[in-house]
């Protein structure tokens, strides 16, 4: 994974796997604290706490297609490169919350990357029946895309629609490049 | 600067291009699993979605899946042919995702040489 939206994109798939209804992601950068903090919140089925203990084992996944489960390992193994670390807390029924710490100077730290690539690709696939908040902030700074609005505007035209995805992708690289600047942020 | 009012334009353009759709059309399936996003998966599925849409292909949507277990010939797009015929290459990129659009999809040939039978044979 040469970013961290490559990584968003992945993660983000397990919340749509574990069929949440609303899955909210927050993206912070603190100079002061020097944090960049990943934060991706469901209401999907959540997973017990012997789930829980074994999602950030590589050799642990519930597919069936291969016996490895490389996503959360290798967000994990990045944010404690750079001296952060992996939280994740989940109640089954209820939801599952990650959050991705990482220093945000660290020299190990990749940067953001293409959000409106990986935003894009994400809404292609999504249902009616669930919706994305994207909001990202920095120094002050906060911006919020949330799919509820925008399919509140497209009425019955889904968000899938390739020339709504192009419109999407367009509008979180704007988002992206007011919050954090340019494309090594 | 992007705004809303932008995407209800985009709303109106959608709506009439949805009624000239065929319903039964073809599927292009892209393995987004973590395999297929290392491999670089994510720019393949922009440039189908972008040629589909410059192309204002009718008939052709553009959806993702998990991982379909041959993570070592990712990324990997499959074509479902409205009669259930499956085409799938292997091994793509955007240039090969282009061409897969201008031959397969536009010109109903299929690229043999990008698909898993070739890339087996070479193995």
């Amino acid at each position: 994974m040469h970013d961290l939206s490559l990584h968003l994109l992945d993660i983000v798939q397990n919340s749509i796997k574990a069929q949440a209804r609303l899955v909210q992601v927050f993206i912070a950068g603190d100079e002061a604290t020097d944090q960049l903090t990943l934060t991706v919140v469901d209401d999907g089925k959540g997973m017990s706490p012997d789930q829980l203990a074994l999602a950030s084992d590589p050799f642990y996944t519930t597919r069936t297609t291969r016996s490895v489960g490389l996503g959360l390992p290798l967000l994990k193994e990045l944010c404690e490169m750079t001296g952060g670390r992996l939280l994740l807390e989940s109640q089954p029924g209820q939801g599952t919350r990650l959050e991705a710490r990482m220093s945000l100077s660290s020299i190990d730290r990749p940067p953001l990357g293409d959000l409106g690539a990986t935003w894009s690709v994400i809404l292609s696939a999504a249902g009616s029946d669930i919706d994305f908040d994207l909001q990202m902030c920095s120094n002050g700074r906060q911006r919020m895309m949330q799919t509820l609005e925008l399919r509140q505007v497209l009425g019955d035209v889904p968000l899938g629609e390739p020339a709504v995805l192009s419109w999407i992708r367009d509008f979180v690289a704007e988002m992206q490049q007011e919050i954090f600047g340019g494309i090594h942020r | 600067m992007k705004s809303l009012a932008e995407l209800e334009a985009i709303r109106e353009r959608a709506k009439a291009d949805m009624a000239g759709r065929t319903e039964g059309g073809r599927k292009v399936v892209v393995g987004m699993a973590t395999c297929g996003i290392a491999a670089g998966a994510r720019s393949v599925m922009n440039v189908l979605v972008e040629e589909v849409r410059t192309r204002q292909l009718k008939d052709v949507a553009v959806t993702m899946t998990g991982c379909i277990g041959v993570c070592r010939l990712e990324p990997i797009v499959e074509i479902i042919e409205p009669n259930g015929e499956r085409i799938t290459y292997v091994k793509m990129d955007e240039a090969k995702a282009r061409r897969v659009v201008v031959e397969h999809l536009v010109n109903g040939r299929v690229c043999q040489d990008l698909t898993i039978g070739a890339a087996e044979a070479e193995d």
